[in-house]
């Protein structure tokens, strides 16, 4: 609290990136966890609640006739413009707030802090949800070639690894240990997926430390053992996923990579993945264009060219498919990494996992596989994402990447995954919201160390919770293709600008109606019509002399899913005009079953209201969609009920 | 000449054809007046393809003479076939002279010129008759229906020996209290005689759009009095008209000079003129062929590809026509003004536009009827010259004439909205897709000619079969109706920002490994909605999905008789 210079600002105004021209007035609270904007207004609740760890960025734009611009960038793609009517005031908020988005200990995040009235079994329960071990076994380990090995219980072979590691049943402890000495960071080769169909196995590690001549006979062994735990193969892949010439210059580090003359039948293969630098400046030039107000549509495609996002999307597909097919393929076993192992490795290890796996392709399956390939195996989560103030070059999209490859395979294949995009949408969300413990610091020690199972709330089975809104009508896992690898086309125009993510908060940017709501609500409508006819034949088995009495029934239950039926399809929102003259889009627009619901609430109120003062200046007419976006969203009482309510209300019942 | 002159080989035997995502087949190619008919008899039940001959944009052919081997294994020859639907196929055939004849044969009937000479006037399924009302309205039809027109606007006949506007339809629709005699005068004061006339009158408001051409000011500034008084009466004592001129300003201003010219505000003082740039002609054609370049080499890299689409400019010409239907509509539907729409010969861009902002603005134009007939109205009786602008593709090599993909890009647009309001549209992308191949090459008499006069000169209305009609009966095909349709009377407003456009898979990467994906999700959808009816029984009145499900039933049971016969 002692970082909040001005816990109140009177008559700031909110303007939303989307809609330069509409604007509402309000008053700013600054709290220790949220910036919270009340709009004036006849309708309650009219709030914009935004957490300071979402926070990216605050700015302070040059004074304008109507007073102080302050920007609030997150990260999660959200831009919240504020117009402060007192300079003093501007500065005070803006102080305030960019201390408070830079927490410079762990204990300042969020998720210290966010405490929903659940008792400590449930918390606890909602850390047990996942089960590394029970995934472990459902891929059929260990068995008789595997197992868990307790060399690393305490970290002490490997700080940045979890407590449990598979290795080859056939490897000795000096030999771990001697392969991890002569790994960057200890990180030895060690099991990530196997297969139990043909028992191949993608292995993951760090480095080499071969430098220009340097070689390591357990590191050697290491590999062999691998390679001959899949009795199928004569031979494996080593893949190293950096582009050839930064392998080479790391050679000049001592470190580097194999040398396919000192290990026994590895077939040694470059891909040429982008460091974490690159990323970073690549999708900052994405977001600069998903950010541009009216672009051509020259300007939009040169921009998307330029920033070279889609190009490493498709460098990190390649990689990944190239490992799945020699897995399910070659039934060859394959052992990535890249420099320390817990980025590009990560990335490529999981897209290779969804390939293969129809199981990585559920609800569940997906948050297991982040939760082994990422949180277990070290991403550094704090670093990457920027939890905590400290080396911005640190910074970089890692998971981002990896969320938008499902995403990208999801569009090339929309039966085969359970989920839908607002489940990776809503996982990209808690990443950087440090929301709940999950990707707090960079590795399981460090979790360890700081107690977070103890002191905050697993992520997981909170959408677990929500599943509803998550799954995808379109699945279909019995479908043969949808069966085992998935092959997705690698070619170019296969890779496509992730709107929902980058424009997220944009409403007039996405399509009105929504197909995917619209079929789940049917497929729900059928199941519960199926649940009640057989409940409905049930009871009349029973009760056989009132038969009459139950047709009566039913015919009631038929008349009440009508209703059901009409909600999503609700076109009410199809009327409301866009930008049609090349300005800044001027519009506000609701959708249905909107997740931000913070948000949400707030500009239903505002269309209302500033659809009035509108039109007179534009056209002399009434706006049709007033009256249309008001009806449906009056907003409120459904904030307790919106799954993602969380993310920028509070959620202290 | 007969078509069967250019015939030299008709048949030949081990044909090897080539399709992407298919086997290699082999079997025997046949050659006929108007088609390419390819069998492959290795099983009992044998696979055939039947191309249309028009419908092949492009041939290449390479021959192979080994010498010194017996002729019959030595030489043979390929030939690559482009169709205009974007579909690419390899023919391997043995022989030389019998590869070298095939092409020319191709070469010679995928190009005919005369009207008569081509398919639909040859084409006689059995469950067809040349007897019923040919096309799904008239003018006469349109306006008797629509009792809004009742009032203030008239059908004119002034036209009904296209004397004077050979391009216009016999029957046009025009304010009541402009005389035929005015409306003449206007048509010379237009560019092909097209003066004003209403394309549509909003249900909401009564505003119209109209549609014509430049009006012929040229370097002089002239006027015509009777011009002026059509525009007035078109707004009939309210303020203010838009004029939307889909060229430049400076366009505009730089069309005096060859004659052309626009309304300038002295004499149409009730009138605003925005100025909006629409490319035409041969940049939009080069568009096509640009992008369809770019779509058929998988192997670009991402950044490649990035460069080539912005490079074809196509999903530009897509933002372009969807933000002049938007200006259209809001000053029809949220400023309540009647507006002109009008390019330089107003059969291209103004067709595009004015029939986009149909869609948009009324419920009507988005069931499968209502479409089919709003492209009849707009496109076919308003004189979109089809043949000219069809002529080829995006493969051809032959040198660009009048060729312009304008109706592919109103199909596009169209499938632009679908995706931005999956529920609105009754129709589905299959049939926006048929129609993309059958606007190039069809058995139907429909796209024929380039006006109503040619169509009557020709017979084709006589002599052909209405693609419109034969859509629509007996029952429409599944796959052509939108199972999650559900009307709405409001306008559906796109967003036409470019994060929202996006390419048309389902048309420019048709062929590819992707189609097969989106196939499957259909067909899923389909079986969602199915599942939900037989849930939910057929008594749900208001329930447009229940009453589709139930016309289909009967159509699909036909089908299975078929087969079975």
């Amino acid at each position: 609290m002692e970082h909040i210079r001005m816990p109140k600002v009177e008559n700031v105004r909110l303007l939303v990136r989307s809609s330069s021209r509409r604007t509402q007035v309000g008053t700013l609270y600054l709290t220790a966890t949220h910036t919270i904007f009340v709009g004036k207004g006849s309708e309650d609740r009219n709030e914009l609640w935004v957490l300071h760890s979402l926070v990216c960025n605050v700015v302070k734009h040059k004074a304008s006739q109507s007073g102080y611009p302050l920007l609030i960038i997150c990260k999660n793609f959200q831009v919240i413009q504020f117009i402060i009517p007192q300079e003093s005031d501007c500065h005070d908020v803006y102080i305030s707030l960019s201390r408070l988005s830079r927490p410079e200990k762990y204990e300042e995040l969020y998720c210290f802090s966010f405490n929903p009235s659940v008792d400590k079994a449930e918390r606890e329960h909602s850390w047990d949800f996942l089960d590394l071990k029970a995934e472990y076994s459902r891929m059929g380990l260990p068995n008789k070639l595997w197992h868990v090995t307790p060399i690393n219980r305490e970290y002490r072979v490997c700080d940045t690894y979890p407590a449990d590691l598979f290795v080859p049943k056939s490897v000795t402890l000096p030999v771990i240990v001697g392969s991890s000495k002569f790994r960057s960071r200890g990180r030895f080769p060690t099991l990530s997926y196997y297969c139990k169909e043909n028992h191949t196995t993608i292995c993951r590690s760090s480095q080499p430390l071969s430098g220009f001549s340097a070689r390591c006979l357990e590191d050697e062994q290491m590999l062999q053992a691998i390679m001959k735990s899949n009795p199928g193969s004569r031979f494996m892949y080593v893949v190293d996923t950096r582009p050839k010439l930064n392998a080479m210059a790391n050679r000049a580090a001592g470190k580097g990579y194999e040398n396919e003359d000192n290990y026994c039948n590895i077939k040694f293969q470059f891909i040429g993945i982008e460091n974490i630098h690159v990323m970073r400046n690549s999708q900052q030039k994405l977001i600069e264009v998903s950010a541009l107000r009216s672009p051509s549509m020259g300007e939009f495609l040169t921009g998307l060219e330029n920033s070279d996002w889609l190009r490493h999307i498709k460098s990190i597909m390649e990689a990944g498919l190239f490992i799945s097919k020699a897995v399910a393929e070659e039934g060859v076993s394959v052992l990535v990494h890249c420099s320390d192992g817990w980025d590009r490795t990560a990335q490529v290890c999981s897209v290779a996992s969804v390939l293969l796996d129809p199981y990585y392709r559920t609800l569940k399956g997906l948050m297991v596989l982040i939760e082994k390939d990422w949180v277990s195996f070290g991403h550094m989560f704090s670093h990457r994402c920027g939890h905590l103030i400290g080396e911005a070059k640190e910074v970089s999209p890692v998971i981002d990447q990896f969320l938008e490859c499902v995403w990208q395979l999801m569009e090339q294949f929309p039966c085969a995954f359970e989920y839908n995009e607002k489940f990776l949408i809503s996982i990209h969300n808690h990443i950087y919201s440090c929301h709940y413990g999950n990707f707090i610091c960079n590795s399981q020690k460090e979790r360890k160390d700081l107690c977070i199972k103890e002191k905050t709330h697993s992520m997981w089975l909170h959408l677990w919770e929500k599943k509803l809104d998550f799954m995808n009508p379109l699945f279909k896992p019995d479908q043969s293709q949808n069966q085992g690898l998935l092959r997705p086309s690698t070619a170019p125009y296969c890779f496509k600008y992730w709107r929902r993510l980058y424009n997220r908060f944009d409403r007039e940017l996405h399509p009105r109606q929504s197909e995917l709501d619209c079929l789940m609500t049917v497929k729900e409508e059928t199941q519960q019509l199926e649940e009640e006819l057989a409940l409905y034949e049930q009871k009349m088995a029973v009760l056989d002399k009132e038969r009459a009495k139950t047709l009566y029934m039913q015919k009631g239950v038929l008349d009440s899913k009508q209703a059901l039926w009409s909600l999503p399809l609700d076109t009410s929102l199809a009327n409301t005009p866009q930008d049609y003259i090349g300005g800044a889009p001027n519009v506000f627009t609701l959708q249905q079953g909107e997740r931000e619901r913070a948000e949400l609430c707030l500009f239903g109120d505002q269309t209302k209201s500033s659809d009035a003062d509108n039109s007179d200046q534009e056209s002399g007419v009434a706006d049709f969609s007033s009256h249309s976006s008001g009806e449906e969203s009056l907003p409120s009482e459904d904030s307790v009920k919106d799954p993602d309510s969380d993310e920028t209300g509070p959620n202290r019942a | 000449m007969e078509l069967s002159e250019h015939i030299k080989t008709a048949n030949v035997e081990d044909v090897t054809l080539r399709r992407p995502f298919h086997p290699a087949l082999r079997g025997t190619l046949c050659v006929t007046s108007h088609h390419l008919l390819f069998s492959d008899r290795k099983d009992e039940a044998s696979w055939q393809l039947l191309i249309l001959l028009k419908n092949i944009d492009a041939i290449e052919k390479s021959v192979e003479n080994l010498f010194g081997y017996p002729r019959a294994m030595g030489s043979s020859g390929t030939i690559t076939i482009k169709c205009k639907d974007l579909l690419v196929l390899q023919l391997e055939i043995p022989g030389m002279e019998e590869c070298l004849n095939i092409a020319s044969s191709i070469e010679a009937l995928s190009s005919l010129e005369s009207v008569t000479e081509m398919y639909p006037f040859f084409y006689r399924p059995s469950h067809l008759t040349l007897n019923g009302p040919w096309g799904l309205s008239s003018t006469e039809q349109y306006y008797k229906q629509t009792e809004r027109l009742w009032d203030r606007w008239r059908v004119s006949t002034v036209n009904s020996d296209y004397s004077v506007c050979p391009s216009y339809p016999s029957a046009v629709i025009v304010p009541r209290e402009v005389d035929d005699d005015k409306l003449i005068r206007s048509a010379r004061f237009r560019q092909g005689g097209r003066f004003p006339v209403l394309s549509y009158c909003h249900h909401r408001n009564g505003m119209v759009i109209m549609r014509s051409s430049q009006p012929l000011t040229g370097a002089n500034k002239k006027r015509c009095k009777e011009d002026e008084l059509l525009l007035q009466a078109v707004i009939d004592g309210s303020e203010l008209g838009y004029i939307i001129d889909l060229r430049s300003a400076q366009q505009a201003q730089q069309a005096r000079m060859t004659g052309g010219g626009f309304e300038s505000k002295s004499f149409y003082s009730h009138w605003k003129r925005i100025h909006r740039h629409h490319e035409r002609g041969k940049i939009v054609q080069e568009s096509l062929i640009k992008l369809v370049e770019a779509c058929s080499d998988p192997s670009h890299s991402v950044d490649r590809w990035l460069s080539k689409l912005e490079n074809s400019k196509w999903l530009s010409h897509v933002h372009s026509a969807l933000s002049t239907a938007g200006l259209v509509v809001e000053c029809v539907e949220r400023d309540g003004h009647s507006v002109l729409v009008h390019g330089s010969e107003g059969t291209d861009n103004t067709l595009l536009v004015s029939s986009l902002a149909q869609l948009i603005l009324d419920p009507a134009s988005r069931t499968v009827t209502g479409f089919l007939c709003l492209l009849e109205r707009e496109w076919i009786q308003a004189g979109h010259p089809f043949q000219q602008r069809c002529a080829h593709s995006a493969y051809s090599h032959a040198r660009l004439k009048q060729e312009c993909p304008i109706f592919l890009l109103l199909l596009d647009c169209v499938w632009q909205v679908w995706r931005q309001f999956p529920l609105a549209l009754e129709f589905s992308e299959a049939l926006l897709l048929r129609l993309a191949q059958e606007v190039y090459a069809s058995n139907y008499g429909t796209f024929l000619c380039n006006s109503e006069q040619e169509r009557c000169a020709a017979g084709v209305k006589e002599n052909t079969h209405c693609l419109f009609q034969s859509l629509l009966r007996p029952d429409i095909e599944e796959q052509y109706l939108n199972p999650l349709y559900e009307p709405t009377d409001l306008a559906i407003w796109p967003s036409v920002h470019p994060q929202s456009l996006q390419l048309w898979t389902g048309l420019f990467l048709r062929w590819t490994e992707y189609a097969q994906n989106m196939e499957e999700a259909r067909e899923e959808v389909w079986s969602i909605v199915k599942e939900h009816h037989e849930q939910a029984g057929p008594d749900r009145t208001n329930n447009t999905l229940s009453t589709h499900c139930d016309t289909l039933t009967p159509f699909e049971n036909l089908m299975d008789e078929l087969t079975i016969l």
